[in-house]
């Protein structure tokens, strides 16, 4: 017979040596994939990493800027989604709320692009986190005053947000009839670069940073974690739980909405509907994986998109991109099953003597 | 007389990771007797018994079952072995019947052939047996009967009955000795695991104390006084005696009008009216589920009302949230029954646990842990509380150092009114007194203190008066020097103030 059983809780140190057991598992994992397809598995690998870093002749830091703009959405939106995770409201939302954000950016882009280039930059990113927020916002009030289901809700509402650019770019904010584009911005628009790079990134650590210390020095996040692990302990401590589910909340949606607006003001100079690449729901795995600790966060975005960067550049007559993308799950999906065997252990019955 | 040995343990051990729960258990049992198994919580009982039923295997040492080496792999090897464990909860299907439940289960046999059977084992053992009673429709003691009946029928002759008592009231655990007596006077062994002495001394033959895992000591019950039992089971002499320093009468701090409060099931508390004096304890004695906890968190602003009044110094608060309580300055504190779903935050650490109620009086949006910090050291070192230091998470603490640190907190906030449900439940006995101590020192203090109780003698001892529940009514309130044990037992079960009064005369 089979048990499950709780392990004691491990140390620091034990920790990190049973992560990088785990990463090294999901790699022997991949490889094990990878020999299966007739591939020699170390040599996808190199390819995948000289993906991730290596750039071309004329411009070497092409792919690890290539890689850092994939990184930016990513982090953006698992830290956003971290901070409603930690008060356990499920926030499946991110994708909605980061296209919300990128559309006011885009609408400023399109109606005021002659205003001074800072001035400008500033009005997007107030937009486009107030954007995420009011959306994240919906959920929670319909969560707080009436008992509606949060996990439901905010997936419902990454379609709306999804059909809403739909229509704008093929309605109101068409370019050129007969052609579902908002066509591309005014240079104006663009974000500053630095190392080559949109300052995006910048903003991105620094605010890792901030929502780390927001969650354990201030009174705010206290109360929010508090709230995630018990609404009762919440009540009985005297905090107005509704009011902290509605502020959290906000937030969540205005960090997803900054996401939302770097993608456009940052990359792509336009809006679409593929504005967020997937990262919404791509974050949800993060954030857990990472256990909603924001510097670990961090890490596990920067892996992920080492690997997604990397593994795009690998000629499809070598392999194909699909199998990039099984090849991505399967390192993630070990990663996740040696997280269960770090809290959980399985114990065999012994068989009668 | 020679006894035939129904039970022999020697050497048992079973640890769970790198806890011994128990270590070198040695245990006998004859057939004929009645054997307490005496511990403080923690001490290993259940676990010891869980082995004998099947549902854990021991790590080391032999069991020997009527003078046979064996092995009990599951519930069903116990019960091929005669032997049938009572739990705690019971494990009882509501909406069947009295027969249905003792058939229910393999080998159980036609439901018609089981009720002649029954019935006639329970003539033999002179039980009552009301076969097509609903579980639903039962007292905690009726049920606690068939699950007796479900393994007699199953033909066990070696009972464990594990803290019988905890749910009965005096009348019916009088009713549930008389029962283990006649089983025993017809040939059956059983165990019964407590922690409490006098039920021992009433119902056992010989006594079995364990401490920390380990087997201290076995005695004839005759031999033995609860002084002796104490000190074997805590490893020291303990006082037993818990004090009642009287204190000048203070003016009323907190008064309860008709209090009716409603939940799913319907009323919860009904016209429930008291007051409360500074300097005095008041206790609520009634049988679990009786109103005990919506009558707590019903003052502190945790449930709605349908109706009454709740005034604290003259001020009502009926209605209002805990944030309002907070914000009006109203210095009360509630030390619930769930210590980690509501007073404290489980994964978080000692410290981050003394901020639940003070963070907000720093200044600015950020936290200041150095004054939780201050309190968290100072509590640990005034409580004693094992804990590796203030860093450790709260749910990785034993169930008495988790009680300090919620009762600590609560009295270093100094309120004026202190409400504490069941506050030494699952603590050991050094404990609960250290417990007793320091409401008696907060009393002296002058804070008014509801203590919802279920040790009836605690309650006899400790508080100044006693008010009854009765599914969610006030029985009465009884002054806690001149009643006695029986009195607040009949008011448990329903009868108000003068009918038990009136009820004890007649006895007499």
């Amino acid at each position: 017979m089979i048990r499950i059983v709780k392990r004691p809780e491990a140390g620091r140190r034990r920790n990190l040596l049973i992560w990088a057991g785990a990463f090294v598992l999901a790699l022997l994992a991949g490889a094990a994939f990878l020999a299966l397809l007739g591939q020699k598995p170390w040599e996808i690998y190199g390819m995948i990493l000289k993906g991730a870093f290596v750039g071309s002749r004329r411009n070497p830091l092409s792919a690890i800027q290539a890689t850092i703009v994939k990184f930016v959405p990513l982090l953006l939106v698992s830290l956003g989604l971290t901070l409603a995770f930690q008060m356990r409201f499920w926030n499946i939302g991110g994708e909605g709320q980061m296209i919300l954000g990128a559309i006011a950016a885009s609408a400023f882009a399109l109606y005021t692009p002659n205003l001074p280039q800072p001035l400008l930059a500033i009005l997007m990113l107030l937009a486009g986190c107030a954007a995420g927020g009011l959306w994240a916002l919906l959920p929670a009030v319909c969560k707080v005053r009436l008992g509606v289901n949060e996990t439901l809700f905010t997936l419902m509402m990454n379609y709306v947000a999804l059909y809403l650019v739909a229509y704008l770019q093929s309605g109101p904010w068409q370019r050129t009839p007969g052609f579902a584009s908002v066509g591309s911005f005014s240079e104006n628009i663009r974000l500053p670069k630095l190392f080559g790079v949109h300052i995006g990134w910048l903003l991105a650590l620094a605010l890792t940073a901030l929502i780390w210390a927001y969650l354990r020095h201030t009174k705010q996040g206290y109360e929010l974690r508090v709230a995630g692990e018990s609404q009762t302990t919440a009540r009985y401590a005297g905090m107005r739980v509704g009011r902290i589910v509605l502020r959290t909340m906000f937030f969540s949606g205005a960090v997803c909405g900054l996401a939302g607006m770097i993608q456009v003001a940052g990359i792509d100079y336009t809006l679409s509907t593929g504005v967020t690449g997937g990262v919404g729901f791509t974050g949800i795995t993060l954030a857990w994986l990472a256990q909603l600790n924001p510097p670990a966060i961090a890490l596990a975005a920067a892996v992920f998109s080492i690997l997604e960067k990397g593994s795009s550049s690998i000629p499809p007559d070598i392999m194909a991109a699909e199998a990039a993308q099984v090849l991505q799950s399967i390192l993630l999906f070990s990663f996740l099953i040696c997280e269960f065997f770090r809290r959980y252990a399985i114990r065999w019955r012994a068989a009668k003597p | 007389m020679v006894r035939l040995e129904a039970i022999r343990l020697e050497q048992v051990r079973k640890t769970f990771g790198t806890v011994a729960a128990n270590d070198g258990v040695h245990l006998d049992l004859q057939f004929g007797e009645v054997l307490a198994l005496l511990g403080e919580n923690g001490s290993g009982k259940t676990t010891l018994m869980n082995m004998l039923s099947g549902i854990y295997q021991p790590d080391g040492g032999a069991i020997y079952v009527r003078g046979q080496r064996a092995q009990i792999r599951s519930p069903r090897d116990a019960r091929r072995l005669g032997v049938g464990m009572v739990h705690q909860h019971f494990k009882l299907v509501d909406s069947f019947t009295a027969l249905e439940n003792i058939v229910l289960g393999p080998g159980g046999g036609t439901l018609r052939a089981a009720r002649a059977k029954i019935e006639a084992m329970c003539g033999e053992f002179g039980f009552p047996f009301r076969p097509d009673q609903r579980v639903r429709d039962m007292s905690v003691g009726e049920k606690q009967t068939v699950e007796i009946q479900k393994l007699l029928y199953r033909g066990a002759d070696i009972l464990i009955l594990d803290e019988p008592t905890a749910v009965l009231t005096p009348q019916e655990s009088a009713v549930l000795f008389a029962m283990l007596r006649r089983l025993r006077d017809s040939g059956q062994a059983v165990i019964i695991i407590t922690h409490k002495l006098s039920e021992v001394l009433e119902i056992s033959d010989r006594v079995t104390v364990l401490r920390r895992g380990r087997s201290v000591a076995t005695v004839p019950t005759a031999e033995t006084n609860a002084a002796r039992l104490t000190e074997l089971m805590v490893g020291r002499p303990v006082d037993l005696k818990i004090s009642r320093p009287a204190c000048p009468q203070a003016p009323e701090l907190l008064r309860i009008q008709q209090l009716t409060v409603k939940n799913e099931e319907g009323y919860a508390l009904r016209d429930v009216s008291f007051s409360l004096a500074g300097g005095e304890i008041l206790g609520v004695a009634g049988i679990a589920g009786c109103g005990q906890k919506e009558l707590c968190e019903t003052i502190a602003g945790l449930q709605k009302a349908e109706s009454g009044g709740i005034l604290f110094d003259g001020q009502d608060i009926l209605g209002h949230s805990p944030a309002d309580i907070i914000r009006r300055g109203i210095s009360m504190s509630f030390i619930p029954e769930d210590r980690l779903g509501m007073g404290l935050v489980a994964p978080m650490n000692i410290i981050d646990n003394m901020l639940l109620k003070t963070f907000r009086h720093a200044r600015g949006p950020l936290l200041r842990r150095a004054a939780a910090r201050a309190m968290a050291q100072k509590i640990i070192a005034e409580l004693e509380i094992a804990t590796p230091g203030p860093h450790t998470p709260v749910r990785q603490l034993s169930g008495g150092n988790v009680q300090k640190v919620l009762l600590g907190r609560e009295i270093e906030s100094n309120p004026r009114l202190l409400i504490t449900a069941y506050p030494v439940r699952g603590l050991d006995t050094h404990t609960s007194f250290a417990i007793y101590d320091l409401l008696n020192r907060q009393k002296q203090n002058g804070v008014g203190i509801l203590f919802i109780g279920e040790d009836l003698d605690v309650l006899l001892e400790l508080c100044d008066r006693v008010l009854v529940l009765c599914r969610g009514e006030c029985m009465g309130i009884v002054d806690a020097r001149q009643t006695t044990k029986e009195e607040l037992g009949l008011m448990m079960t329903g009868s108000r103030l003068q009918q038990a009064q009136r009820g004890k005369g007649a006895a007499e």
